[in-house]
């Protein structure tokens, strides 16, 4: 059995006196992969981000290790080392080249040597085929490739814990690809991660847990299997009905004598 | 051909007094951008900042300024202060506090610009690295704030030098003045002086400003 990396209990996050998570608890295993998945405006970001305390949280416990979250700010930015966070909006620094952009937090937080730093940027570059591009700006760069640049940056500072919020949301189609792909490789060398996303083929491939979340709560915890083929609740169902289509009418009789 | 009074130039040290004016109002706006930098810089921090009071104060302050004609605001420090707190302040001293006073209120809007025109991300993009409060200002915000920023002032500077023509008018002998004592001078002996004096201020402010100006623009470019 695994050990518990992240174990949240009771969480309650509010946006004015309105509840965005209200009683959340989840356990997350070292090397487990959850998919979060859910409508739109249902908390799934606003869970990952209270996971790193970028969200203030109104109630509950969310626990690293068995140590709680955002007691200090000093603690904080200890714990944060070891929690990596990718966005939805890439979020690489302007003003600095991708290598300037890797190795910032590893030699101003960790004070790793510039040199160590740097070995390890190229490696993880190479590993999600962007080596040459260590001296472009993010502003040369496509959305897929910023977005791996973000990954890596948060590789770079070896976090326990990886969570990804929509990465592959504001990208265009055939870039989602490389993102999440990348993404697949990390679950196969064991990392442990929280992801929330929209792409459920991917959810499917990837996750070890599906967490569904609806109303400002976990309406479901099941494996992908489970989740997508045999969904139990009513709320699971019309959920995803939304991603299929279908033409009602389509190569019925009626259909064809109508034309 | 008519006469253009550029040989008045050449007479006595008129050219040479036209760049000591010259020299007179760069001193001048030098010395007002050099403390309207680092004031502004605070100024500009602080209005960022959530206290409702000293935001009111300094959003007061710019308005003032702003509203105020410069030349209102020399009358208001130069014959204003010795009426009323009995100062005698030289005209070039007036100037000075003028051009501060303007400077610092035009910069701290500059540096609250940039600085809120930073996504909440980059703030949020460092949390997540570990980076403290502190580092994440030092590295990723402060520097995105001075690229955004250093074209902005440099406008701000050749405006300051260019508005130095208004200290005549409170008795500071600058370029202009010399200009017009220059023309006043030669009146009878070469009544086309004017032009030609004039021509020369345009040329002298040109060769200060545009400088100034391809810079920014130089800094714009490579910092997009």
């Amino acid at each position: 059995m695994a050990e518990t990396i992240l174990s949240i209990e009771h969480l309650k996050k509010e946006y004015d006196g309105k509840p965005v998570l209200d009683d959340v608890s989840l356990k997350v295993k070292k090397g487990e992969v959850i998919v979060i998945v859910g409508p739109s405006g249902c908390g799934k970001s606003t869970l990952l981000r209270c996971i790193n305390a970028l969200e203030p949280i109104q109630g509950g416990e969310i626990r690293l290790h068995g140590e709680p979250i955002g007691s200090s700010p000093k603690q904080l930015a200890t714990l944060r080392q070891k929690i990596g966070m990718v966005f939805q909006s890439y979020e690489l620094f302007p003003h600095l080249t991708v290598m300037e952009n890797i190795i910032l937090a590893p030699t101003k937080v960790q004070k790793r040597t510039k040199a160590d730093a740097q070995t390890e940027a190229r490696t993880l570059l190479s590993r999600v085929g962007l080596a040459d591009r260590a001296d472009s700006y993010p502003r040369q760069l496509s959305g897929g490739q910023k977005q791996r640049i973000a990954i890596v940056r948060a590789l770079c500072m070896h976090p326990e814990i990886l969570l990804f919020d929509e990465v592959t949301a504001a990208l265009d189609p055939e870039m989602v690809h490389e993102v999440l792909q990348v993404l697949l490789d990390l679950a196969e060398q064991g990392r442990t991660m929280l992801i929330v996303t929209h792409e459920m083929q991917f959810a499917r491939a990837v996750a070890d847990r599906i967490l569904f979340l609806d109303d400002a709560n976990i309406v479901a915890d099941a494996a992908p299997e489970v989740f997508f083929d045999t969904p139990v609740s009513e709320r699971a169902k019309n959920f995803l009905s939304t991603f299929t289509f279908e033409r009602k009418n389509k190569n019925s009789q009626d259909a064809a004598l109508r034309v | 051909m008519p006469d253009l009074g550029l040989e008045v130039l050449f007479k006595g040290k008129n050219m040479l007094r036209l760049l000591d004016g010259l020299g007179v109002a760069l001193k001048i706006s030098l010395i007002a951008v050099a403390i309207s930098i680092p004031l502004g810089l605070l100024l500009g921090i602080l209005m960022t900042r959530k206290n409702p009071i000293v935001r009111a104060l300094l959003r007061l302050y710019l308005e003032f300024i702003r509203i105020m004609p410069q030349m209102v605001l020399l009358f208001l420090v130069f014959f204003g202060a010795t009426r009323v707190f009995g100062w005698n302040l030289s005209g070039e001293l007036s100037a000075v506090i003028v051009f501060t006073l303007w400077g610092t209120a035009e910069m701290s809007d500059l540096v609250r610009g940039a600085l809120t025109s930073i996504p909440a991300h980059q703030y949020e993009s460092g949390a997540a690295l570990g980076l403290t409060n502190a580092q994440t200002f030092f590295y990723i915000i402060i520097p995105q704030t001075v690229r955004r920023l250093i074209p902005l002032s440099i406008n701000l500077i050749t405006r300051m030098i260019k508005t130095t023509s208004l200290i005549l008018m409170i008795g500071v002998v600058e370029v202009l003045k010399v200009a017009q004592q220059i023309i006043e001078a030669n009146r009878m002996s070469s009544p086309g002086a004017a032009f030609g004096v004039y021509l020369f201020v345009f040329f002298l402010y040109f060769i200060v400003c545009w400088p100034i100006g391809r810079l920014a623009k130089y800094l714009e470019k490579k910092w997009v």
